[in-house]
C-alpha cells in the first residue's frame, strides 16, 4: 500500500519527520516496508537563471552563463539542449551533483569548452508530465520565472517528498487507502482528521428509463449507481495528476482519473460506464450464465461460469464485478453520459473469480480484502463531489441504492474496563482508554466499569467484546507499557515428552550412532518417482493420496513410501561427489481412505547406505542394532518380490513373526536407469531400508526388568559342520538353538569351500556358547549337548561334523 | 691366591665390557658365578690356604663374589630395560594415522532446534502434543476463528486433498485437539510439519512450526512476553529481550509480532537485523475467546496465550544459514556439520 507523505498531509497536520512518522506507524501496527525518499538520489541540483547564450559554431552546443544564486551568479555551463533561451529558469546540476540512476556530474570541458555542470531535463530528474508540467518536453525543464536562482530543485518540483510503502494486515481493509492511513495517523498523533469534501448538488434531471437491479444480493450486498450527464472529457488538474503519479498511476482523463483517485484516496473501487453503450438502459447484477463471455478493458476475453458475478446491461455483461470493466461500455473521449458504480462485492467470490480467471486489478485486490458499506457510500459521494469540483459533468437526480439490508450503524456493545485490563495484564487508566477509543472514532460512554461502545462504521473487523478493544487500546497506549511477567498466576504443570516421543528420540540417536545422517524430505513427490522404483501398477502403493491443487506435477502425490525420497537424496549426493554416506528419516507416508474418511498417516523409518564400504551385511548390522536398542529380536526372510530391491540381496524384517519392513540392495534395473556415471563403483552400491515404525515399536517392551546373572562360567565350544551349498546359515543356527536349551549364543566364524569338502558342499564353523543356570557344566555335560545338536542337525539338515 | 683374584677381577672387567646380549650375559654368569665358575673354583682353592689366613681370604673371595653379583644384576637390569625399549620402539605407531571408528551420524539441524525449543518449554511445564498432518477444515480453520471468506483459506495457500481434508497450513489446529481432550490448566507445545503452496527462494511448500498454548485462570499478555523473554534468553543469549508490536492472527486478540533484540550486535545494528537492532522471530497473542468457546472452555473463567514459532526461521538464525533450500537439499557436506 503506497501512501505519499504530501497526500497524507492534506488530511492531518503532521509536524514530525517522515522517519518519525514511520516509527509511529510501526508502533500502532502498520509496518512501513519501505520509506521511499523521492529526491534521495538528487543533490546539488539548483534553479539556474540563464543570463546569456552563445552558439558554438559548427556544433549544436551553446555556451550559457547562468545565475545560481548562492552557488555563483555567473557560472558557465555548456548545453546541447535546443530549447535554452536567455531568461529561462531551469535546473542545473553543478559540479559534484548527483542525479537519479547514480549519475554523477563534474565540471569538465565539452568539446574543449569549460562547463561547470549540466542543465537538466525533467526526465533526468526522474519526473514525468504528471508529477511536474513540462517534464516530458524534449530539452531543458522550463521552470516558472518566479523561482529563485540557487533554490534546491527538489523543493521546486515536489521531489522533497516521501512514499510510505505500508503493509496492512488482513483485519484492516479500511486502511487500504490514503484516508484510511490518515485516520490512523491522526489517532496516533492525537490530531484532528480533515475529511475530504463529499458534498455535491444534483440537478432535477433524471435519466428516463434507467434501471438498476441486483439479482444476486449474496454476492453483492450493496450497489450504488449515479448518473452523470453532459460530460466534458478532458485533462485532470495538476494536484490530482500529481497524487495519482506518486502512487504509480498515469493520468488518463478527468473522468477516469476520478475513479482511480477515489480508489486510492477513499479505498472504494469505482467504475464508470458509458451510459450510451448500455443496452435497454439497464444494469443487472447477476451470476454469469454458464459459458457466457466478456471482454475486459485490457481486451482479454473470458468464458464465465455461474460462480462468476457480472454486471450486465439489458442483454450482455458489461463488467466483471469487482475485477474489471467490459470493453463494450468503456469511457472514451466521446462519452457524454456516464453511470458511476460504487459497490460492495463478497470478498471470497471476487477472490475466487480473480484466481479462476487469472485476472486481477487494484479493484479486485481491495474487494478481496473487504470493503465496508460506509466506504462505498463515501466513495460515491467523493466521486460526485470531484465531478462538481472539476466542472466536468452534470450530476443528475438518477441515483440508485440497492441494499441487501445490512445495518447502517457501527457495531454497538458494552464492555468492561476491568476485562480489557485483565486481557492486557496491566492497568490502563480509564481516562486513557476513553481517550484512545475516541481518537479512533469509537463512540464511548462510561458508566463505572461499563463502557457503552459504538465502533466506527468502517471498522467491520471489530467484534463484540473486550479483546478487540484491548488491542486498540494497547497499540495506541504502547506495547512498551506491557510488563513481562513469567506466568505469574499459572498453575504448575508437569511437562516434557511422552514415552513414545522419547522412544522416537532414541531411535534417532541409535541411527546417528550407526553413522546415519538425518534428512528431511518433502512429504510429496511425483507419481513418476514410483515408476523409477518400478512399483507395479497394481501395487497397493499405487493407491495414491493426491493433492488437488499441487504446485506442480513433481509435488503432486502424498508419498506412499520413503524409498523414492531417500533414493533421490542418495542420487543428489552422488552427483555432488559425496561418494559414500548413510542417511535416514523418520517421517509419515500416506494412504487414502474411503470417501469422507480421514486418510492415513503412517510413520516410517527409512534409511539408505551407499558407497564402497557398504554391503548387504553392513546394512543388516544397522537393522539389527536398531532392534537391539529396543530389545527386539529381528529375523530375516528372503524378499524376492520388492520391485526396487535386488531379488537375491533383499530381506523382509520379521519381528515376532510379523513383517515390519524390508531392506536390501537397489535392484540392478533401477540402478541402471539412474542418471549417474555408470563406471563409478559407488553408484552401484546403494542399499535401502524401510520400516513401519509404529509396527516395529508395537513389539518393544515397555520397560526393563533385571534378570539375575549366573555365577557359573559359560562354556564355549567350536563346531565345524559340512553341509550342502543350499543350506542357509540361519537354519543351522536356529536348529542349534532349538536342540539345546542351554545355548545362549551361536556365532558363525568361518565358511570354507574346497576340495577336501567336496563339490556342492561348504563347511561352516560356529562358536557356540552354553550358559549354566544353577550348577556348572562338566565337560561330559557339554559333550552330551554337542551330541544332541549334531544328531538333530544331521537328521534335519544333513549336516556332518567336519 | 690374591694374585689369582686380581687376575680374575681383570678378566671379569674385560668380559663385562664385552657383554652385548642376553647370551653373553648368561655365559658370564656361568663362567664366574656358576657352580663350576671361577668363583666356585676359588672357594674350592680355599682349602689350601692356611687356617689362620682362611677367614680373611674367605672374606676377600666373598666380597669379590658380591661385587660380581652386583655387576651382573646391574647389567641384567640394564639389558632388560634396553630390550623393553627396543620392543617398545618396534611396536610404536604413528599416532596421527586415521582412527578406526564407526563415523557418527548427525541429527538434522531442524531436529536439534526443535528439541532445544522443547527442552526450554518442557522446563516451564509444557507437554508435547503431535497432531495429524492431514486436517479437516474445522480444525485447521473454522474452529480457529478463521472465517469462511478469509484470505488464508485461499486455494493459493492451502493444499487440498478432497472436499473435506487438507494438509494443515499451521500447527494451530493442535490447540483445538488439545483443548477438546483436556481441561485447563493447559500448557502444551505442538511441533510439526505444515504445508503451504508457496515455493520460492524464501519459502518451502513444507516447513515446520511449533505452536505453544497456555490456558489457565488469569493469563495475560504480560505473561506472554515474560514467558517469551525467558525462551529467547535460553535459546539465543541471556542478554536478549523481546519487543511486542501489533499484528493480526484470527485466533488471537490482541495479536502480536514478537521481535528479539539482535544477539549478533546487541541491538547496535548489523546485517543480521538489517540495522534495526531487532529480529522478527515469532507471532502470538491472547487466545481469542471464540477459540476457547469453540472447545467448550468458558472464556469468562479462563484465558489463554498462544504463540507460533517457525522452526526453519530459528534454525537459520541460530546457525547462520541464509538459504532455506539447504535444509531440504540434504547434502552430506551440510548435514555432517551438525
Amino acid at each position: 500500500m503506497k501512501v505519499p507523505y504530501s497526500w497524507l498531509k492534506e488530511y492531518v497536520d503532521i509536524d514530525i519527520t517522515a522517519e518519525e512518522l514511520q516509527e509511529k506507524l510501526f508502533s500502532c501496527g502498520f509496518e512501513v516496508e519501505e520509506l521511499i525518499d523521492l529526491g534521495a538520489e538528487i543533490s546539488k541540483v539548483v534553479v539556474a537563471e540563464v543570463k546569456s547564450c552563445e552558439k558554438v559554431e559548427g556544433t549544436h552546443l551553446q555556451i550559457c552563463r547562468v545565475n545560481c544564486g548562492e552557488y555563483g551568479e555567473d557560472i558557465q555551463i555548456v548545453t546541447g539542449a535546443p530549447n535554452v533561451y536567455v531568461g529561462m529558469h531551469t535546473p542545473a546540476a553543478l559540479d559534484g551533483a548527483t542525479l537519479p540512476g547514480g549519475v554523477k556530474i563534474a565540471a569538465k570541458p565539452l568539446k574543449g569548452i569549460p562547463s561547470n555542470g549540466m542543465m537538466c531535463s525533467g526526465e533526468e530528474l526522474g519526473l514525468n508530465e504528471d508529477l511536474y508540467p513540462g517534464a516530458e518536453v524534449y530539452g531543458l525543464l522550463d521552470l516558472p520565472k518566479d523561482t529563485v536562482p540557487g533554490t534546491d530543485i527538489r523543493e521546486i518540483t515536489g521531489l522533497n517528498d516521501y512514499i510510505f510503502d505500508i503493509s496492512v494486515t488482513a483485519n484492516r481493509p479500511d486502511c487500504q487507502s490514503v484516508l484510511g492511513i490518515a485516520r490512523e495517523v491522526a489517532a496516533v498523533l492525537g490530531k484532528e482528521l480533515k475529511m475530504p469534501a463529499t458534498d455535491y448538488k444534483t440537478t432535477d434531471t433524471t435519466v428516463p428509463g434507467l434501471e438498476i437491479r441486483v439479482d444476486a444480493p449474496d454476492l453483492c450486498p450493496r450497489y450504488l449507481g449515479h448518473a452523470v450527464r453532459n460530460i466534458t472529457v478532458g485533462e485532470s488538474p495538476r494536484w490530482m495528476r500529481r497524487n495519482l503519479a506518486l502512487c504509480g498511476l498515469r493520468s488518463i482523463s478527468n473522468v477516469v482519473d476520478i475513479t482511480n483517485y477515489v480508489l486510492l484516496e477513499i479505498g472504494q473501487p469505482m467504475h464508470a460506464f458509458d451510459m450510451e453503450q448500455l443496452q435497454e438502459m439497464k444494469i443487472i447484477v447477476r451470476r454469469a450464465h454458464e459459458g457466457e463471455k466478456i471482454q475486459t478493458l485490457d481486451e482479454k476475453e473470458f468464458t464465465l461460469t455461474t460462480e462468476n458475478l457480472v454486471i450486465c446491461d439489458g442483454n450482455r455483461p458489461v463488467a466483471l464485478a469487482g475485477i474489471m470493466g467490459g470493453l463494450n461500455s468503456e469511457i472514451t473521449e466521446k462519452t457524454t453520459q456516464l453511470l458511476f458504480e460504487a459497490a460492495k462485492f463478497a470478498r471470497d467470490n471476487v477472490r475466487r473469480t480473480s484466481r479462476a480467471l487469472g485476472q486481477s486489478s487494484d479493484s479486485s485486490a481491495r474487494f478481496e480484502k473487504g470493503i465496508s458499506e460506509y466506504i462505498t457510500e463515501l466513495g460515491m459521494a467523493r466521486a460526485l463531489h470531484l465531478i462538481e469540483e472539476l466542472h466536468c459533468g452534470e450530476i443528475t437526480a438518477s441515483a440508485f441504492d440497492c441494499s441487501a439490508g445490512a445495518p447502517r450503524e457501527g457495531k454497538h456493545f458494552t464492555a468492561s474496563l476491568k476485562r480489557i485490563n485483565g486481557i492486557l495484564g496491566i492497568e490502563v487508566p480509564a481516562e486513557e482508554v476513553l481517550k484512545i477509543l475516541k481518537r479512533l472514532n469509537f463512540d464511548v460512554k462510561q458508566d463505572g466499569d461499563t463502557l457503552e461502545v459504538t465502533a466506527p462504521r468502517y471498522r467491520e473487523d471489530i467484534e463484540v467484546g473486550e479483546p478487540d478493544l484491548a488491542e486498540e487500546v494497547i497499540r495506541e497506549y504502547g506495547y512498551d507499557h506491557v510488563i513481562p511477567t513469567f506466568l505469574q498466576r499459572a498453575t504448575v504443570t508437569s511437562g516434557g515428552k511422552t514415552p513414545a516421543q522419547q522412544r522416537k528420540d532414541r531411535a534417532i540417536q541409535v541411527m546417528c550412532a550407526q553413522g546415519y545422517n538425518e534428512i528431511y524430505t518433502l512429504s510429496f513427490y511425483a507419481e513418476s518417482d514410483l515408476d523409477t522404483l518400478k512399483i507395479p501398477a497394481d501395487a497397493p502403493e499405487r493407491n495414491l493420496l493426491r493433492i488437488q491443487n499441487p504446485i506442480s506435477e513433481k509435488l503432486s502425490v502424498m508419498r506412499p513410501l520413503l524409498a523414492p525420497s531417500l533414493l533421490n537424496i542418495v542420487v543428489e549426493n552422488l552427483k555432488k561427489g559425496n561418494n559414500e554416506g548413510r542417511l535416514f528419516e523418520i517421517s509419515n507416508v500416506y494412504a487414502p481412505a474411503g470417501p469422507g474418511e480421514r486418510p492415513s498417516e503412517i510413520p516410517h523409518l527409512g534409511f539408505a547406505a551407499f558407497g564402497d564400504a557398504e554391503d548387504f551385511f553392513t546394512v543388516k548390522g544397522s537393522v539389527e542394532a536398531l532392534g537391539e536398542a529396543f530389545r527386539l529380536k529381528f529375523e530375516v526372510e528372503r524378499a524376492e518380490d520388492v520391485s526396487y530391491l535386488h531379488p537375491g540381496i533383499a530381506a523382509y524384517i520379521l519381528c515376532e513373526g510379523e513383517r515390519i519392513g524390508v531392506f536390501g540392495k537397489l535392484a540392478n534395473e533401477v540402478t541402471g536407469e539412474l542418471k549417474l556415471h555408470k563406471d563409478s563403483k559407488a553408484n552401484h552400491k546403494i542399499f535401502l531400508a524401510e520400516i513401519d515404525y509404529d509396527r516395529m515399536m508395537s513389539h518393544a517392551a515397555a520397560g526393563i526388568r533385571y534378570k539375575p546373572v549366573s555365577v557359573f562360567p559359560a562354556v564355549v565350544r567350536d563346531l565345524a559342520l559340512t553341509v550342502s551349498e543350499e543350506t542357509e546359515c540361519g537354519s543351522l543356527m536356529k536348529e542349534i538353538i532349538r536342540a539345546c536349551p542351554h545355548v545362549t549364543d551361536v556365532e558363525l566364524f568361518d565358511i570354507y569351500r574346497g576340495e577336501q569338502i567336496g563339490e556342492g558342499k561348504k563347511s561352516m564353523a560356529f562358536k557356540i556358547t552354553f550358559s549354566p543356570e544353577d550348577k556348572a557344566f562338566t565337560p561330559e555335560d557339554v559333550d552330551r549337548f554337542i551330541k544332541k545338536i549334531l544328531g538333530n542337525l544331521k537328521f534335519k539338515l544333513g549336516a556332518e561334523i567336519r | 691366591m690374591e694374585e689369582k683374584i686380581r687376575a680374575l677381577r681383570e678378566r671379569m672387567e674385560e668380559r663385562i665390557g664385552q657383554i652385548s646380549s642376553k647370551e653373553n650375559l648368561a655365559a658370564f654368569w656361568q663362567d664366574f658365578l656358576g657352580k663350576k665358575g671361577s668363583i666356585a673354583e676359588l672357594m674350592k682353592g680355599l682349602g689350601a690356604v692356611s687356617k689362620e689366613d682362611r677367614p680373611a681370604m674367605g672374606k676377600v673371595i666373598n666380597d669379590f663374589k658380591v661385587q660380581v653379583e652386583a655387576q651382573y644384576k646391574a647389567l641384567s637390569e640394564k639389558m632388560e630395560q634396553m630390550e623393553l625399549a627396543a620392543r617398545n620402539r618396534q611396536e610404536a605407531v604413528d599416532i596421527t594415522l586415521p582412527a578406526k571408528k564407526r563415523e557418527l551420524g548427525s541429527m538434522h539441524p531442524l531436529t536439534l532446534v526443535k528439541n532445544e525449543i522443547i527442552n526450554v518449554f518442557a522446563g516451564m511445564g509444557f507437554a508435547v502434543f503431535e497432531g495429524p498432518e492431514i486436517e479437516d477444515d474445522a480444525h485447521n480453520f473454522t474452529r480457529l476463528n478463521v472465517p469462511k471468506d478469509h484470505p488464508s483459506r485461499d486455494m493459493q495457500d492451502t493444499f487440498y486433498l478432497d472436499s473435506e481434508y487438507l494438509l494443515r497450513t499451521q500447527t494451530s489446529g493442535g490447540q483445538i485437539r488439545v483443548m477438546d481432550s483436556q481441561k485447563p490448566p493447559i500448557k502444551v507445545l505442538v511441533p510439526g510439519r505444515v504445508f503451504r503452496s508457496d515455493s520460492d527462494a524464501t519459502h518451502s511448500p513444507m516447513f515446520h512450526q511449533m505452536e505453544g498454548l497456555v490456558v489457565d485462570k488469569g493469563i495475560t499478555l504480560c505473561d506472554l512476553q515474560g514467558m517469551l523473554d525467558k525462551f529467547v534468553q535460553q535459546l539465543f543469549d541471556a542478554s536478549v529481550r523481546t519487543r511486542l508490536r501489533p499484528s493480526y492472527f484470527p485466533f488471537t486478540e490482541p495479536s502480536v509480532e514478537v521481535d528479539v533484540s539482535c544477539f549478533e550486535c546487541a541491538g547496535k545494528g548489523c546485517s543480521l537485523c538489517k540495522h534495526t537492532g531487532w529480529i522478527e522471530v515469532l507471532g502470538g497473542g491472547v487466545v481469542h475467546p471464540k477459540v476457547l468457546e469453540n472447545c467448550g472452555i468458558d472464556s469468562r473463567e479462563y484465558s489463554g496465550i498462544a504463540f507460533g514459532i517457525g522452526i526453519e526461521r530459528i534454525t537459520m538464525l541460530k546457525y547462520g544459514i541464509n538459504n532455506i533450500g539447504l535444509l531440504f537439499e540434504n547434502d552430506l557436506r551440510f548435514l555432517k556439520q551438525f
